[in-house]
C-alpha cells in the first residue's frame, strides 16, 4: 500500500483523497516513510517537517466537514530551501543562514497552506541558487536518483531528486537561469519556469531579482499545472507580479492529454540551441521528438535567434550584479550567522569576518564579479552592455514567435555529469544553462519535460518548450500532448525505468504476489 | 572640538570672496505607512503619538529580511508630485528607483532605495523674500524620493558620538520613512545676505510642505533636514571654490548661523593661503561651530543600478492635473490674503513674516484664537523664550496649545500673568494648557463668594482704610485689593476685586 501511494502522481492521489479511498495522513506517512528509507542516499532534503502529519490531519478534518477543497488538498509538497517558511529553517543552502527560521511565510508557501497541501520539508540547493549541480550547497550535494555518482542538476537539484526518487509527488523550485528546468532534464522530471511576474517572489530569498521566478516541479505535466494553479496569480507584496487573471493550467494540461494531436501548432526549432556542444544522445532524442511532433500534426519551422549566443555572457553580468546587491544584507547585524574576529572588532570587521566564513567560494566569486561590473567606470561596459543584449534577446524571441507558436529545444546540452567533473571549471558549469537562460532574460515561460534516455549513457535527456509571455497555458497543453505521445511510445513513464522506479515496482509486484 | 578654528570678520570675508550656496533639504513625508512597506510611519501624526519603542514600527521589509520585497506607497508618490508641483518643477512622466549600495549598520539592506538619474521632479524655482523686502529666486535642480535609514545610538563614550563608544544600538523604526530630497542648483549673487537667504529658503520649503500638509515639518525632530553646501570664490577669479557640506542643521536659526560660520571659516583659511578640504561637516548647536566629518570624495562609488524589485513610477496626466488643481495658493498670494484677513498693519505683518511664524499664527487662528492674540503670543512671549533658549519658536509649543491658552484668557479663566505661567508649564512638557492649569492650580478665582469673604476679612482687619474708602478716597482701596490678591495667590481678576471692594465697602456701611 505505502509503496503504491508514493508511486502515484499528484493527480492520482488527488482522486483517491477526494473519493476518501485514502486519507492525507496515510499519504503523508507513506512519503515520510519513503524519505526515511531513501533520503540518506539521495540527500534531497535539508529539513523534514515535524508538522507534516498535523497538516495532513487538518486537511482530512476539513474534508470530513465537507469543505470545498483545492484538488491538491492533502497532497504532500516539498519546498526549495530558498523559500521562507515560518515553521522550518530557511537557509538557501548557505552556512550564513544556518538555522534561520523566518518570521513569515513566502506568499507561495502561504498559498500551499491555504490550499491545505502538506509541506513535508525543505529541499537542498546550490548556495543562494548559484550552480547547476548542488555541489555548491553548504550542506553537501544531492545525488541523482538515476545514478548516485552523478549530479541531480542545480540549483534545484534537491526538489528534482526528491520528486524523481518518489519521496514527494510535488515540489517548488526557483529558476533564475534554469534552476528548475535543467534539474528536471537530468532527473527525468517535469519543471516549469512561469512567465516573469506570474508567481509571487515575496519570501523567495533573492538571487537576481529581475530573473528569479518560482515554479512547480513534478513527475507529470498535469501535476505541475495543478501546483501552478495553487501558487500563481497576483500578489500585492511583489511589485513585479502581474495583475491579470490566469486560466486554469490544469484544464489546459487535461485538454492537451485529451487532444492527442498537435494539429495547427507551429513549433519553432531554435537553430542556436543545438548542434555543437550538445551531447549526441541528447540531440538524437530531440530529433525523434521533432519527428513525433510532426507526425502528430505539428508544423515544424526553423527559427534563428542570433543574440542567444551572447545570452550567457550577458546573464553572467546581470546576475552577479543584482546578486552582489541582494546578498549585501547578510551582514550579521539582524539575523543569521555572526562571526566575531578574535579579540572583537568594529562592525565592519564583524561583517567581513561573517561574510568570509558564511559564504562559499561560488557565492564570493559572483559577489566580486557583480561588484566589479557595477563599479563606476565599468557600469556601461558591463552592466549596460548586458542590458542591451537582454533587449536583443527579447527582440529575437518576438520575431521567432511571429513564425512559431512555441519554441522547442533540449533543456540542457548534456545528461547528468559526474560529481567534481565541472567543479574546477566554472565556465563549463555555466554552459550547462545555455538553453535555459534566454527565457529568463526575456521573462518568457519555459517548460521542461523528459524526452527519453541518451543511448550512450542511459540517462534522461530533457525537452524544453518556450512560449510568449503570459501564454503559460499553451505550454501545459502542448507539453501534456507530447508527454502522452512519448509515454505511449515508452509504454509508461520514463521514471518507471529509473533504478528507483524499477525497485519500487519490484516491491509492489512482490507484495502483489504475496497477497 | 580640539581644533582651533580661525574666523574672518564676516564683512571682510564678503569683501574678498563671493559666497556660493547649495542646499539639499530632506523632507520626511507624513504618510500613514512607510515608503516601501505597510509598517506605521513614525514621521506621521499618528506615528509621532505612538510610543516608538525601538524596533517596534517595523516589518520584514524595514529590517531587510531575506525574501522581503519593497512596494511603493501610492500616497508618498502623490505627496512627492504635489511637492514637485509646488516647487514649480516638471513632473517626469516616468521616473525610476535605483539602489545606492553601501554597507552601514543603520541601512538594513546595505543599499538605499533612492532615485538617481531619473527623479520624479526636476527644474523648478522657489521665490523667497528677505526681511528688507528684497526677493530671490532659488533654482531647484530636482526633487527625488527615497527611504530614510535607521538610527544608531553609540553607547559607552562620553560624547554620544561613535568616537570612544564601545558599542552601538540600532533602531530601525525610522528605516523606510518616506523622504523627498530637494536639491537646489548653485546659488550665486547672495553676497552678504547669504546666511539670510539660507534661512529664508529653508523657511520657504517649510511653509510649502506645511501648506501641502505632507510633512510634520518639525526641524528639531528631523522631519525637515538641511544640508548646506558652502564654497567661496575669490573676487575676480571667476573660479569656483571647494565646497563643504554641513549636516545636522536642525533649526532655521542654525541654518543661518552655520552658513555664516562656514563663510567666515573658509575665508580665514583661504586668506591664510590654505586650501579647503572637500568634506562633510557637522554643525554643533551648542558651540555654534562646524567640525569635520568624513571626507567626501567624488570617488565614493555607490554602484547605482535600477532597482529590479520595483517598476518605473509613471503617474498619469490626469493624476498630475488633479494634484496641480488641488495645490494651495502660492506663498505671495497667501501672504496678501492673510494680511487682509487678519487686519494687521504692514509693520505687524512684516514682523510675523520675518519671524517665520506665518504658518503657526495661521494654524493658531484656525484653532480658534483671534489673529491679534495669536500674533501677540507667538511674536511676544513665545519668541522671547525661543530667543533666550536659542531654538525656533515653532519647536516650543503647537498652534493648538497656543489657541487653547488664548481662549482661556478670553473667557476670563486666566489672566495674562497666569497665562504666561501656563505657557511655561506647556513648554516644560507638563501637558496641555488645561492640564497645566489643573496641575499648577492656576485658575482665576471667579467665585465671588470666596473673594467677598477675603475682602470682608481685609476690610475688618483694616477699619481705617474702610473709613477712607467710605469717605470717598477710592484710591485707598488699593491696599485692600493688594491684600486680597495676595490671599488669592494672584489668581483673581484684579478689576473684579476692585469692583467688589467698593461694593462691600458701601454695603458694610
Amino acid at each position: 500500500m505505502a509503496e503504491e501511494l508514493v508511486a502515484l502522481s499528484a493527480a492520482e492521489l488527488s482522486e483517491k483523497l477526494q473519493s476518501k479511498e485514502v486519507s492525507s495522513v496515510e499519504v503523508t506517512q507513506a512519503h515520510l516513510d519513503r524519505i526515511a528509507e531513501v533520503d540518506s542516499q539521495v540527500h534531497a532534503f535539508l529539513h523534514v517537517s515535524a508538522d507534516a502529519l498535523k497538516a495532513a490531519g487538518e486537511a482530512d478534518g476539513a474534508r470530513k466537514l465537507g469543505a470545498k477543497l483545492n484538488p491538491l488538498a492533502g497532497v504532500p509538497v516539498a519546498i526549495k530551501d530558498v523559500l521562507c517558511t515560518s515553521d522550518m529553517p530557511s537557509t538557501a543552502g548557505s552556512r550564513i543562514l544556518e538555522g534561520w527560521i523566518p518570521p513569515y511565510d513566502a506568499t507561495v508557501v502561504a498559498r500551499l497552506r491555504k490550499a491545505r497541501m502538506v509541506p513535508i520539508g525543505k529541499t537542498n540547493m546550490d548556495e543562494f541558487a548559484m550552480g547547476s549541480s548542488t555541489e555548491h550547497s553548504a550542506y553537501g550535494s544531492t545525488r541523482n536518483p538515476w545514478d548516485f555518482e552523478r549530479i541531480p542538476g542545480g540549483s534545484g537539484g534537491g526538489s528534482a531528486a526528491a520528486v524523481a526518487a518518489f519521496e514527494v509527488p510535488l515540489a517548488l523550485g526557483s529558476d533564475t537561469g534554469g534552476s528548475i528546468r535543467q534539474p528536471a532534464a537530468v532527473t527525468g522530471t517535469v519543471g516549469m519556469k512561469p512567465t516573469y511576474g506570474g508567481v509571487s517572489r515575496y519570501g523567495a530569498i533573492a538571487l537576481a531579482s529581475s530573473l528569479d521566478q518560482i515554479g512547480p516541479v513534478a513527475r507529470t505535466v498535469l501535476d505541475a499545472a495543478l501546483l501552478h494553479d495553487v501558487i500563481g496569480g497576483h500578489d500585492p507584496r511583489d511589485s513585479t507580479s502581474l495583475t491579470e487573471d490566469w486560466p486554469s493550467f490544469a484544464e489546459a494540461a487535461k485538454a492537451g492529454i485529451a487532444a492527442g494531436s498537435l494539429k495547427g501548432v507551429r513549433l519553432g526549432v531554435v537553430r542556436e540551441l543545438g548542434g555543437e556542444g550538445f551531447q549526441t544522445g541528447v540531440s538524437a532524442r530531440f530529433q525523434e521528438v521533432i519527428e513525433l511532433a510532426s507526425k502528430a500534426g505539428a508544423e515544424i519551422v526553423e527559427v534563428s535567434a542570433p543574440s542567444f549566443s551572447y545570452a550567457i555572457a550577458a546573464y553572467y553580468l546581470i546576475l552577479p550584479a543584482e546578486a552582489s546587491s541582494n546578498l549585501a544584507k547578510f551582514d550579521s547585524v539582524r539575523f543569521g550567522l555572526r562571526v566575531n574576529p578574535p579579540g572583537g572588532g568594529t562592525v565592519e570587521q564583524v561583517m567581513a569576518a561573517t561574510r568570509e566564513a558564511g559564504f562559499g567560494p561560488e557565492v564570493k566569486r559572483r559577489i566580486i564579479l557583480g561588484t566589479y561590473a557595477l563599479s563606476a567606470g565599468y557600469y556601461d561596459a558591463y552592466y549596460g552592455s548586458a542590458q542591451k543584449v537582454r533587449t536583443l534577446v527579447q527582440r529575437d524571441f518576438a520575431s521567432a514567435f511571429e513564425k512559431a507558436d512555441l519554441l522547442i529545444s533540449p533543456s540542457a546540452p548534456t545528461t547528468a555529469f559526474k560529481f567534481g567533473e565541472k567543479l574546477e571549471d566554472p565556465l563549463a558549469m555555466y554552459l550547462n544553462d545555455v538553453a535555459t537562460i534566454p527565457a529568463n532574460l526575456a521573462g518568457v515561460p519555459g517548460l521542461g519535460l523528459p524526452m527519453g534516455l541518451a543511448a550512450e549513457d542511459g540517462l534522461p535527456a530533457g525537452l524544453q518548450l518556450m512560449a510568449p509571455a503570459r501564454q503559460d497555458a499553451k505550454l501545459y497543453s502542448v507539453g501534456a500532448t507530447l508527454e502522452t505521445l512519448l509515454e505511449a511510445n515508452w509504454g509508461g513513464s520514463l521514471l518507471a525505468r529509473s533504478p528507483m522506479g524499477k525497485a519500487l515496482r519490484a516491491t509492489e509486484s512482490e507484495k502483489g504476489a504475496q497477497s | 572640538m580640539s581644533e582651533q578654528t580661525e574666523l574672518m570678520d564676516f564683512d571682510k570675508a564678503i569683501e574678498l570672496f563671493e559666497p556660493v550656496l547649495g542646499f539639499e533639504v530632506h523632507v520626511e513625508l507624513n504618510t500613514k505607512s512607510k515608503m516601501f512597506s505597510d509598517a506605521p510611519n513614525p514621521a506621521s501624526a499618528e506615528g509621532e503619538a505612538a510610543a516608538q519603542e525601538p524596533n517596534t514600527m517595523v516589518t520584514p521589509v524595514c529590517l531587510g529580511l531575506p525574501g522581503s520585497l519593497p512596494v511603493v506607497n501610492e500616497q508618498a508618490i502623490r505627496f512627492s508630485i504635489s511637492l514637485g508641483l509646488a516647487l514649480g518643477c516638471e513632473i517626469a512622466p516616468s521616473s525610476r528607483f535605483a539602489r545606492k549600495n553601501y554597507f552601514y549598520p543603520d541601512l538594513a539592506k546595505n543599499y538605499q532605495i533612492s532615485q538617481y538619474d531619473e527623479p520624479i521632479a526636476h527644474d523648478g524655482e522657489v521665490s523667497i523674500e528677505l526681511a528688507d523686502g528684497r526677493s530671490f529666486r532659488i533654482q531647484i535642480e530636482r526633487a527625488h524620493m527615497e527611504e530614510d535609514a535607521g538610527k544608531l545610538t553609540h553607547v559607552g563614550g562620553s560624547t554620544g558620538r561613535i568616537q570612544g563608544a564601545d558599542h552601538s544600538l540600532v533602531d530601525y523604526n525610522r528605516a523606510g520613512v518616506p523622504l523627498v530630497e530637494i536639491v537646489t542648483k548653485m546659488i550665486t549673487g547672495t553676497e552678504g545676505s547669504a546666511p539670510e537667504v539660507a534661512r529664508a529658503y529653508v523657511s520657504a520649503i517649510r511653509d510649502i510642505v506645511l501648506a501641502l500638509g505632507i510633512s510634520q515639518a518639525r526641524m528639531e525632530r528631523g522631519n525637515l533636514r538641511c544640508d548646506a553646501n558652502v564654497s567661496l570664490s575669490p573676487r575676480g577669479s571667476g573660479k569656483l571654490g571647494t565646497r563643504t557640506e554641513t549636516k545636522n542643521v536642525n533649526s532655521l536659526r542654525s541654518v543661518e548661523r552655520a552658513v555664516r560660520f562656514e563663510i567666515q571659516r573658509q575665508a580665514a583659511i583661504l586668506h591664510g593661503g590654505g586650501t579647503i578640504v572637500q568634506e562633510t561637516r557637522h554643525w554643533h548647536e551648542d558651540t555654534g561651530m562646524t567640525s569635520p566629518g568624513r571626507p567626501k570624495s567624488d570617488a565614493d562609488d555607490y554602484r547605482y543600478f535600477p532597482e529590479p524589485d520595483l517598476l518605473p513610477v509613471e503617474p498619469s496626466k490626469e493624476l498630475i492635473d488633479e494634484l496641480r488643481a488641488a495645490l494651495p495658493e502660492p506663498p505671495a498670494v497667501r501672504r496678501k490674503r492673510l494680511k487682509e484677513a487678519w487686519g494687521f498693519t504692514d509693520l505687524e505683518f512684516q514682523d510675523v513674516v520675518n519671524s517665520d511664524l506665518l504658518v503657526e499664527i495661521e494654524q493658531t487662528v484656525a484653532a480658534g484664537a483671534t489673529p491679534a492674540a495669536a500674533r501677540k503670543w507667538w511674536t511676544g512671549e513665545i519668541a522671547r523664550i525661543a530667543n533666550a533658549d536659542g531654538v525656533d519658536a515653532a519647536s516650543l509649543v503647537t498652534p493648538a496649545q497656543v489657541a487653547e491658552l488664548s481662549k482661556l484668557v478670553d473667557s476670563g479663566e486666566l489672566t495674562d500673568r497666569l497665562a504666561r505661567q501656563v505657557l511655561e508649564g506647556v513648554i516644560a512638557g507638563e501637558g496641555s494648557p488645561a492640564e497645566v492649569v489643573q496641575k499648577r492650580g492656576l485658575k482665576v478665582v471667579s467665585d465671588d463668594s470666596a473673594l467677598i469673604a477675603a475682602i470682608d476679612k481685609a476690610l475688618a482687619d483694616q477699619p481705617d482704610i474702610l473709613e477712607k474708602i467710605r469717605g470717598g478716597k477710592v484710591q485707598a482701596a488699593g491696599a485692600i485689593i493688594g491684600e486680597v490678591m495676595k490671599q488669592m495667590r494672584g489668581q483673581a481678576d484684579a478689576a473684579r476685586v476692585r469692583e467688589l471692594v467698593l461694593e462691600r465697602a458701601e454695603s458694610l456701611r
